[in-house]
């Protein structure tokens, strides 16, 4: 990167090149994002339509191709009501604070071997902090609204959210365990050997938890009743409209596809060939790795629009127990397990 | 070491200034004509009866402290969990016990009913 620019890079004076590559480095990453954002609500809309035998959009442009843009030019041009009673600074603070939390995890996901933006060694601790981050957002939305159904949106919203943090949390004790690092790229060498290394075999209930987790961290059928359409109309964001409903919408894909990436990191190999190790691996080589970290992103992706397609919703309290009372303690005793099988050095996963 | 944060600082600007700037396109391009019952609380059409400010069900502030004691377990895994392989028996049977203590906490709570939503 840093060669394949410098030309450009001389133009600037010494101390500046740095922050110039650092800001190419997030732009490259920020700018695709918002685009497979807007494309990911196409795909939803086209793939959930398929799959109840109807077309989806097909309108705008060919296939339907413009619909998100149509769709985004369209809320910026709609008003933003602020409501009479809400606390107006939180009320925009919040759906920013969502935003924010939803892209700046993106700083240390690697996509290929090296290429990260910010190679740090707590990379897993700075997932999860983020991530928490967001929760902040839903609490201060559903309260500045000051609207009985943004605040029990909230409510519920942040109950459940903090509920499936704790299983993401100890889903992600396992990967450490396995992987002795905190580095999301040294996580994803040590899958290194072949498909049945990656920790989605080794550490199968850790993978089931962490994905069912992100599911409902990300408000996605069928955990949504923090937006339950046909019970509080759209829970935490009922007031928002124009652009602030797009901030919420923006993050809330950004972050299906973040936990989408991270799963791909964290159990099935990121970058990794599936074809390492068998007679395919040189047949495939030429395949650069971010292809495949793309391919199991939008495999992950397809699951989530899949969900959606086919569960119907939880109720509020089959989710607090399946997050409380099936989730943790598999993940507990999956720690233990594991931590037994690390001593006793068994099995070929745990060296 | 630290200076593998300097990215993570200038992604925090960047981000914070993409979100700023969406929200401000909004209120550039979109007309803007406030109207008394358009801004008033939306509660399905009926006219709100009183402040949303009221009081909430005392289990959400159940399992946000819940929420604190399994988060800060988590803080004390994370660590164990990374140096696992040279910490060897001691170690293990050390978080072991950890484990178990919070254990019983969890079936207290869980015997308690603390867990419960219905």
């Amino acid at each position: 990167m840093a060669e394949f620019l410098s030309p450009l890079l001389n133009l600037f004076p010494e101390g500046l090149r740095e922050l110039i590559l650092i800001l190419i480095q997030i732009m490259l990453i920020v700018l695709p994002l918002v685009i497979a954002v807007a494309y990911t609500t196409y795909a939803e809309r086209k793939i959930i339509g398929y799959m109840q035998v109807r077309i989806g959009p097909n309108r705008v442009g060919p296939l339907g191709l413009f619909q998100p843009f149509a769709d985004v030019f369209k809320l910026m041009f709609k008003e933003i009501i602020i409501p009479s009673a809400a606390n107006k600074f939180i009320f925009f603070t919040a759906p920013v604070i969502i935003l924010f939390a939803a892209l700046v995890a993106w700083a240390v996901v690697p996509f290929d071997d090296g290429w990260v933006v910010a190679d740090v060694n707590a990379g897993l601790l700075y997932v999860l902090a983020v991530g928490a981050a967001g929760v902040y957002g839903v609490i201060l939305a559903g309260w500045a609204s000051n609207s009985k159904y943004a605040l029990l949106g909230g409510l519920r919203s942040a109950a459940h959210k903090i509920a499936y943090e704790l299983a993401m949390g100890f889903a992600l004790v396992g990967v450490l365990m396995a992987s002795q690092s905190l580095n999301l790229q040294d996580i994803v060498r040590a899958q290194s050997g072949s498909i049945v290394h990656w920790y989605w075999l080794p550490l199968l209930p850790m993978f089931v938890v962490y994905f069912i987790s992100g599911v409902a961290e990300t408000n996605r059928a069928p955990f949504d009743i923090a937006e339950g359409e046909s019970e509080i109309v759209a829970g935490f964001h009922v007031e928002y409209s124009g652009m602030g409903f797009v901030l919420f919408m923006l993050a809330e894909y950004a972050s299906m596809i973040l936990i989408s990436a991270l799963t791909a990191i964290m159990f099935l190999g990121g970058w990794l060939s599936p074809f390492q190790g068998t007679f395919l691996e040189s047949a495939f080589a030429w395949i650069p790795g971010i292809i495949w970290m793309f391919a199991k992103i939008a495999v992950l992706l397809f699951l989530f629009i899949w969900f959606r397609a086919t569960f119907p919703r939880y109720r509020y309290d089959q989710i607090m127990r399946l997050g409380w009372k099936v989730l943790i303690p598999v993940t507990l005793v999956w720690i233990v397990v594991e931590g037994v099988a690390v001593y006793f050095k068994l099995g070929p996963w745990f060296a | 070491m630290l200076e593998n944060y300097l990215p993570v600082l200038v992604f925090f600007v960047v981000a914070l200034g993409f979100s700023l700037v969406m929200l401000l396109t909004g209120f550039i391009l979109a007309p803007r004509r406030p109207d008394k019952e358009k801004d008033s609380p939306y509660e399905c059409g009926f006219a709100a009866f009183e402040d949303s400010r009221m009081k909430f069900d005392v289990r959400f502030y159940l399992v946000a402290i819940l929420f604190i004691i399994f988060d800060l377990e988590i803080a004390f895994l994370f660590p164990w969990a990374v140096v696992l392989d040279e910490i060897g028996g001691f170690g293990l049977v050390a978080m072991g016990l950890f484990l178990l203590i919070l254990v019983i906490g969890f079936i207290y709570e869980w015997k308690k009913g603390a867990l419960e939503w219905e």
